[in-house]
């Protein structure tokens, strides 16, 4: 029983190796890389536009949306990371209509690589955001004691992210290969469906998380100021 | 084991080069773009803003112009009107004054007329009187008026008192021109030799006379010299004739004048 395309290797020397997760991440990174190419080469700065370019700018223009709804008031700077994160992740199960496909997210290996970008991309936007020092410090709010929970919960959520985005794609290809030995007809159309549908979801619920980890360290500073604000405001009611 | 750390390494590069190949094909590309077409439209908008604006001026201008026209329009109207009623009661006063003159203009021509009226009924009486006067001494006597005016004049002169004729002789004498006997007729020869010598006797001395005729003096007839005059005619009686007339005119007028009064009463209920 094969559980992840790690396992189809088509090249390999030594500790290099070309296996299924590499080359269809590659395709998908093609498809993706060339149709924007393709669509945006003659981009409509006017009222009227193409029907691929008013795509794109609903796709982008959401992404934009969702980030700003997340707490990320600019979310210009992060849309590279997340809204990458999110169409890699949906072309990745969307492809999986396609027979012979073996979607790249099935992979832990893929799903832990990206937990590993979330992992990364956390700190570096939070001090970027911050600073260093008032970053660091962060992980020791409310008190010291709760520095190594901090650590824990960073590390734990970073391996909840791969597993479950993971566990998903896996199982729902799983599921297929399964019922395909038993049901071979029409039963794993529907499963093929339901499998889009929870990869979209999946794909929302990877990006939106890896958003909201950005947010909350990025974040912290500016909410705390916020609440500083806040309470200032309360005053000035109270004091007449 | 599930995790190929190979693959893992792989995908993060992987998943970088992804990032930046989609930051350069699809997000920069499609925000630039929404963000100039934003941009056109905000253009748009001010422009449509300022043109609004524009519009809202130009119209409260135009409201203010039209309100200022009005308003001239009322002042001038007023002006017109106020100009009209002047000439108006400038025309009607010049109107009333013309009537007034043409009135009194033919007032005055009827005055004229009716005095032309009344010479000429005078004269025409004088000279109806004068001819049936003849007429009648042709008849009656079988004589003509010429010979008794000088008759009747002669008598005259025999008549008039001794004062009279001192102050004739002195004015007769004193002047060389001779004396003047005017007549409404050329008098006969025998006439003018009857007169002559009742006028020397009268005046005891040759007195030279030079005869005139003078059509006003309609069956008269005078003597003049520098400064005196003798005359006889029937003026007086026709003087006396025209105020019986004159009487009567102005009886019938009254009379009139009387009934107009209770005519009007009559047909103005």
């Amino acid at each position: 029983m094969r559980l992840t395309p790690d396992e189809i290797i088509f090249w390999q020397y030594g500790f290099f190796k070309l296996n299924a997760t590499i080359v269809f991440t590659w395709m998908l990174m093609f498809l993706l890389a060339v149709g924007a190419k393709l669509i945006t080469r003659h981009l409509s700065t006017d009222l009227t536009r193409s029907r691929w370019q008013n795509l794109l700018e609903i796709i982008v223009t959401t992404i934009e949306k969702q980030i700003s709804e997340v707490g990320l008031s600019q979310p210009r700077p992060y849309l590279g990371f997340l809204g990458t994160l999110f169409l890699f992740i949906a072309a990745a199960s969307l492809c999986t209509i396609f027979p012979g496909y073996e979607p790249p997210t099935g992979s832990l290996s893929t799903t832990a690589a990206l937990s590993l970008c979330v992992f990364v991309a956390v700190p570096f936007y939070g001090i970027a955001e911050q600073g260093l020092p008032e970053y660091l410090h962060s992980y020791m709010k409310p008190t010291l004691i709760m520095l190594p929970f901090n650590i824990i919960s960073e590390i734990s959520r970073t391996l909840a992210l791969a597993i479950r985005l993971f566990g998903n794609m896996m199982s729902g290809t799983m599921i297929i290969a399964i019922l395909l030995t038993i049901t071979p007809f029409i039963f794993p159309i529907l499963m093929t469906l339901l499998g889009l549908l929870t990869g979209m979801v999946q794909a929302y619920i990877f990006s939106i998380l890896a958003a909201v980890y950005i947010a909350a360290a990025a974040q912290v500073r500016k909410t705390r100021q916020k609440v500083d604000n806040d309470r200032n405001h309360q005053h000035v009611h109270i004091l007449p | 084991m599930l995790i190929d750390w190979f693959t893992v390494g792989a995908q993060v590069v992987n998943f970088a080069i992804l990032v930046w190949l989609l930051k350069r094909f699809l997000y920069k590309p499609i925000i630039d773009a929404i963000d100039a077409r934003e941009k056109r439209i905000a253009l748009a908008l001010a422009d449509a803003d300022a043109k609004t604006a524009e519009a809202q001026k130009e119209r409260d201008e135009f409201l203010a112009k039209s309100e200022e026209f009005d308003r001239q329009r009322a002042t001038l109207f007023i002006q017109a009107t106020e100009e009209a009623h002047a000439e108006r009661r400038r025309l009607f006063d010049e109107a009333r004054q013309a009537a007034e003159e043409l009135r009194v203009k033919r007032q005055e021509a009827i005055r004229n007329e009716a005095s032309l009226l009344h010479e000429a009924i005078s004269r025409r009486t004088r000279e109806e009187v004068f001819a049936i006067t003849r007429k009648t001494l042709a008849d009656l006597a079988t004589t003509n008026l010429e010979e008794r005016l000088v008759e009747v004049f002669t008598r005259r002169l025999e008549e008039m008192d001794d004062k009279v004729k001192t102050d004739l002789v002195a004015s007769l004498t004193k002047t060389s021109d001779p004396a003047i006997v005017r007549t409404a007729f050329e008098l006969p020869p025998a006439q003018q030799a009857v007169l002559q010598n009742a006028l020397n006797e009268t005046f005891s001395t040759e007195i030279r006379i030079r005869f005139e005729t003078a059509p006003n003096l309609i069956s008269g007839i005078e003597l003049a010299t520098d400064g005196q005059k003798i005359a006889w005619s029937i003026a007086d009686y026709l003087l006396s004739l025209e105020r019986a007339i004159d009487e009567l005119l102005q009886e019938e007028k009254q009379t009139e004048a009387k009934l107009e009064p209770s005519t009007q009463e009559r047909t103005n209920p």
